[in-house]
């Protein structure tokens, strides 16, 4: 098989490239191969793209977030607290769950937000289910239950692409000096204030490490929106469709240019904020 | 744990508020997937009840009586061993041209082979099925393995790459001064040395492959890989009960070649002199 040599994968890119500026004859529904923009102009004009598009990228940035935030504690308590041992046990910890099949953890999602599942039992048990409903009352992000409302989705992808963001932001955090947090102790600062001035600016590259892998893993997903969550579309979703069922491979193609622009603009400012120093 | 009695001091100690975030943080990681474990044998077969209200072993009975799920499994098992043979072939030969050698372009060459897994699956998935396509190809078995091959061959190339590094290359010069010629510098000098890269590389390839579905999706034509049963059991469920099971049996294909894998290649346990 040819496709295995760099000049083929060169091909390949050139080839999903080509197909944007091609179009579809509406009326035979074939590709007239001449080079033309009118595939992106229906990309970028109808409402109902941008609308997938800024949901994809919305949903995107609160994942990267989310993961974050929840990474955070993970990571710093694996680099910096835990002993040989612990920590050995936290990398297991951390890489079983990620390395876990991916279609099946959609799946386990799937049952543990039904409307009977173990999501709303464990909301019942702790008492907490007048929160659970609030929660789902809420326009847009709510839903009829957690597994068909974009809250739930959310919850899969941050589950998802964690273990993403928990790796590089540990390699950082390991590397910060002990001398500059025993320095920032011994002149007095709370836990709070080193926190503040001095580990979080030392752990920036590895969060903008991880938010590289939360932030494109969340933009080319389409399996996970189409299994878990409300039925609004994402990018994902429409590259696979178009392709598919619509028969337009022109403008799927158009839609895969998405992520790779918002993801080439995104490795863009990472870089200025030294990511590829934690890789 | 630390000996003296001294206590750490104070920027050694994680807060209680770290701690627990901590250990709230590893729990969501691994709650899926003992769910999943234990909704295999589960006895209500109609919703996703929760406890489940008895358990049984009926159902890996079911499992395996079925014709379907044994017909996908051996295609999977049948794509990921030729994938990862070809990984294996294609991407030894690629770690020996660019590790020792600079030339002009060598890191455009690199940066190609590592982005089938740097770029979105289904990025990769399209340009395949746009270049099979283009090609007049029709998708089917060895479209699937094409696919698959590239990002096994970056797992192995990314693996024998490392190991070469750390290979001396007194070793291979030595080797030359003596009289060996080419293959047999490589036959008994760098693969024994390689050996246990190839074979961690070849595992994780295989179980990345037996696993994969992004980009199967667009690669399959009418083919019916495990994940694509699985994938069409999420939206048409013909019994749960036994995707639970074949949820399992999946976990357990990947995950025993990738801690395989891992044992291999943990430090200190690759260059034995001899």
């Amino acid at each position: 098989m040819t496709v295995a040599t760099p000049r083929a994968f060169s091909l390949q890119g050139r080839n999903a490239f080509y197909f944007t500026l091609y179009a579809i004859d509406e009326f035979t529904a074939r590709i007239v191969p001449e080079p033309t923009l009118a595939t992106y102009e229906v990309l970028l004009t109808q409402p109902a793209h941008i609308d997938i598009i800024v949901r994809t990228v919305a949903m995107a940035i609160a994942v990267t977030l989310a993961s974050a935030l929840i990474a955070f504690p993970v990571a710093l308590y694996m680099a910096r607290y835990a002993g040989p041992r612990l920590k050995a046990l936290f990398y297991v910890g951390i890489l079983l769950p990620m390395w876990t099949s991916y279609l099946v953890k959609v799946y386990a999602w799937r049952l543990i937000l039904a409307k009977q599942g173990i999501a709303s039992w464990g909301f019942e048990q702790l008492g907490l289910m007048g929160a659970l409903d609030r929660a789902l009352a809420v326009p847009v992000v709510g839903g009829p239950s957690l597994a068909s409302s974009y809250l739930g989705m959310f919850v899969v992808f941050v589950y998802m692409w964690l273990p993403f963001m928990i790796l590089p932001l540990a390699a950082a955090l390991e590397r910060v000096p002990n001398t500059l947090l025993q320095a920032s102790a011994d002149l007095g600062a709370t836990r709070g204030q080193t926190f503040r001035h001095v580990v979080l600016p030392l752990a920036l590259p590895g969060l903008a490490a991880g938010s590289i892998f939360t932030f494109s893993l969340t933009l080319g997903d389409y399996i996970i929106p189409s299994v878990v969550g409300a039925p609004g579309y994402f990018i994902g979703m429409m590259v696979y469709q178009q392709q598919g069922t619509a028969g337009n491979l022109p403008l799927a193609a158009a839609f895969s240019v998405v992520p790779i622009v918002l993801i080439g603009l995104y490795l863009a400012l990472a870089r200025r904020l030294g990511a590829f120093d934690a890789l | 744990m630390r000996s003296d009695r001294r206590r750490a001091p104070r920027w050694e100690r994680a807060s209680p508020f770290t701690t627990a975030c901590a250990a709230l943080g590893l729990l969501f990681l691994h709650v899926p997937v003992w769910v999943i474990a234990l909704y295999a044998f589960t006895t209500e077969d109609r919703t996703y009840q929760f406890p489940p209200p008895g358990l049984t072993l009926h159902w890996f009975e079911v499992a395996f009586a079925r014709s379907d799920i044994w017909a996908a499994m051996r295609l999977s098992l049948m794509v990921a061993a030729v994938a990862t043979l070809v990984a294996l072939a294609l991407g030894t030969l690629a770690a020996f041209a660019l590790a020792r050698s600079t030339f002009r372009g060598k890191d455009s060459i690199t940066l190609l082979f590592v982005l089938p897994i740097a770029l979105p699956g289904i990025l990769t998935g399209l340009a395949l099925l746009a270049g099979i396509r283009t090609l007049g190809l029709e998708p089917g078995f060895w479209t699937i393995v094409a696919g698959h091959a590239t990002f096994c061959l970056v797992i192995v190339y990314n693996n024998v790459v490392a190991r070469l590094r750390r290979i001396p290359p007194s070793w291979v010069e030595a080797s030359s001064d003596l009289g060996a010629r080419g293959h047999q510098t490589f036959l008994y000098v760098l693969l024994p040395q390689i050996a246990t890269a190839l074979l961690a590389g070849g595992m994780l390839a295989f179980a990345l492959s037996f696993d994969e579905i992004i980009v199967t999706l667009f690669t399959a034509g009418h083919e019916r890989t495990l994940p694509i049963w699985f994938y069409n059991e999420l939206f048409r469920p013909r019994e749960r009960p036994v995707t639970n099971v074949v949820a399992v049996i999946v976990i357990l294909v990947t995950l025993l070649p990738i801690l395989g894998a891992y044992w291999l290649t943990k430090p200190g346990k690759e260059v034995t002199s001899g």
